[in-house]
């Protein structure tokens, strides 16, 4: 029994938690390109670089909080500093799309177009944040660190096991249960929400229903921006802060838009946790988790790993590419958002 | 109101008009522009000669979401619902330009089309194609219009769903809107116009009461068959 519980305890450990947070961070990002596919329908490769804008900004005015002595108590100073870094990114976005997006939907450019677009736009963004920032490793996470420790859980229980629960996990799963529901209620009740649900799913109606498409694009970039910045600085917290991290979660996302149908917010979210479940139980070891199940001969020698942690990016290109060979549409039935 | 067009390839001079609480149809063989005559009043394409009025008003130069403003109403041949909302949420969006009290104007749709009120939190995109047609028509009274244009709104119904639909778009016309209405099934779309446009190649062929564009031989031997 006690080596049942340990198993337990081990498994939610480092991975359930562990994929609870990161797949709540996926999400989010995921959220972020389905809404601009919804509406703007076009495949945005500068959502991971627009996340490390805000996430700089975040990071920037933590340090100046901290150098004037400013502190949250328990909780990361960053959430003082998200605020004002979520207005920053907004307006990048909002200037990104005055400066970019614009001109080719007066166009009517093809999707591919703005893709391509997109990259330059990543490009760009990439070049200024490594510009102020640097591209080295940042940490930034300061308040408390756990909400249960590992050994005061050990001495709670009298288990073997530990179980951690770091505070920047709690507060990615709060954070980001809270957002997705406002944002549904947001699509699902308001006026401007319908609109969007309107202009995603059928353009030249909406037009002649009245909708203005500028209002409903820039809607889109504020939320846009403002779950990347979200996103971004939690991800940071839980982790931490890497240009070059942040530009290579546009994987994930992908993927995790794609498994749930790109364009419909449900499917970012379950596609989230899908491909943050796919990646940690594919790269964790289980030789500790199964010792404690199996009788002692039994015991596996090797480390029971599907696949280096290395390649924990091969799994959202796994999906990404099984999901479109046999599912193209995503998981879920129905139409774009 | 009339509405004219000339120059370009499509249509020549042609002239379309509709006055309050009448129905306007206009006919004509497959590519005699019938829906771009639509389009060009509805400002979905530049008029290279001649102008659109409203009420008297010019209204040539403006956008279709300005025209919309001004009183105008449209719904297309296809894709004329937002599939994935709610029969409910369509009327609202037909409503988007409204900031009052929009609920007299539902009811009103409602009574025009019971069906629509049993399956308003529906997703329209799941109802058939009859009453895929009531939103969309549905859809454009919500804005309470002086004129509806509708572009083939019995494509593809069956021909009871059809007489209903012109039933119902008898009853419209009764509250008082211009309708203008580009129709394949000639025959019956005449037997209920005030005014019958027969267009021929962009140009204005016959123009007639409906009742004479019937009995007209000309008319019934080239396009009524017979």
């Amino acid at each position: 029994m006690t080596d049942i519980m340990n198993a337990t305890v081990l498994l939610s450990n480092f991975v359930i938690i562990p994929v609870l947070a990161y797949g709540s961070q996926l999400a989010l990002g995921a959220l972020g390109v389905t809404l601009v596919y919804g509406i703007l329908r076009f495949a945005n490769f500068a959502h991971g670089d627009l996340m490390a804008f805000g996430t700089m900004i975040t990071i920037l005015v933590t340090w100046w909080l901290q150098s004037i002595g400013v502190s949250f108590g328990p909780l990361p100073t960053a959430l003082l500093a998200l605020p004002v870094a979520i207005v920053f990114t907004i307006a990048m976005a909002l200037f990104t799309d005055r400066a970019v997006y614009r001109f080719y939907r007066r166009k009517r450019s093809t999707p591919a177009i703005f893709v391509i677009a997109s990259i330059g736009v990543m490009f760009v963004l990439n070049g200024i944040v490594r510009f102020i920032i640097g591209p080295n490793d940042q940490q930034f996470a300061d308040g408390e660190r756990f909400i249960i420790k590992a050994r005061s859980f050990k001495h709670m229980t009298g288990l073997n096991e530990g179980l951690a629960f770091k505070v920047s996990q709690g507060l990615t799963i709060g954070i980001v249960f809270v957002l997705v529901i406002s944002l549904f209620w947001f699509l699902q009740n308001t006026r401007t929400g319908k609109a969007m649900r309107a202009y995603s799913d059928n353009e030249d109606l909406a037009l002649l229903s009245g909708i203005d498409p500028e209002k409903v694009v820039m809607v889109t970039w504020i939320i846009t921006a403002a779950l990347a910045t979200i996103a971004g600085t939690l991800y940071g917290l839980d982790k931490s802060f890497k240009p070059f991290t942040y530009f290579q979660l546009l994987l994930p996302f992908f993927a995790a838009a794609i498994v749930g149908g790109i364009g419909k917010p449900v499917g970012a979210i379950i596609g989230g946790f899908v491909v943050a479940f796919s990646e940690i139980s594919i790269t964790y070891a289980y030789k500790k988790f199964l010792k404690y199940l199996v009788p002692e001969n039994w015991a596996p020698e090797g480390l029971v790993q599907f696949l280096s942690t290395d390649y924990k990016f091969a799994v959202s290109f796994l999906i990404l590419v099984l999901v479109l060979l046999i599912r193209p549409m995503g998981i879920l039935k129905g139409r774009v958002i | 109101m009339s509405g004219g067009y000339g120059g370009a390839d499509i249509l020549h001079d042609c002239n379309i008009s509709v006055d309050k609480g009448e129905i306007a149809v206009v006919v004509g063989p497959n590519g005699a522009g019938k829906s771009t005559a639509m389009k060009a009043l509805f400002g979905m394409l530049n008029l290279s000669q001649g102008n659109v009025t409203l009420g008297g008003e010019d209204i040539t130069c403006l956008s279709p979401q300005e025209r919309v403003k001004k009183g105008m109403a449209m719904v297309p041949q296809t894709n004329n619902v937002f599939a994935s909302l709610t029969v409910q949420e369509n009327l609202e969006m037909g409503a988007f330009l409204r900031r009052d009290d929009i609920f007299q104007t539902m009811e009103h749709v409602f009574e025009l089309f019971p069906i629509l009120k049993d399956k308003r939190n529906q997703a329209a995109g799941e109802l058939s194609g009859g009453q895929r047609q009531q939103v969309a028509v549905g859809r454009a009274l919500m804005t309470t219009p002086e004129v509806l244009m509708l572009d083939e709104p019995t494509a593809g119904v069956s021909p009871i769903v059809m007489d209903e639909l012109f039933e119902r778009i008898l009853e419209v016309k009764q509250t008082g809107i211009a309708i203008l209405m580009v129709e394949q099934n000639a025959r019956q779309a005449l037997n209920i116009a005030d005014t019958g446009y027969v267009l021929v190649t962009g140009k204005n062929k016959f123009t007639n009461t409906g009742e004479a564009l019937l009995a007209s031989p000309e008319v019934r031997r080239s396009f009524l068959g017979g």
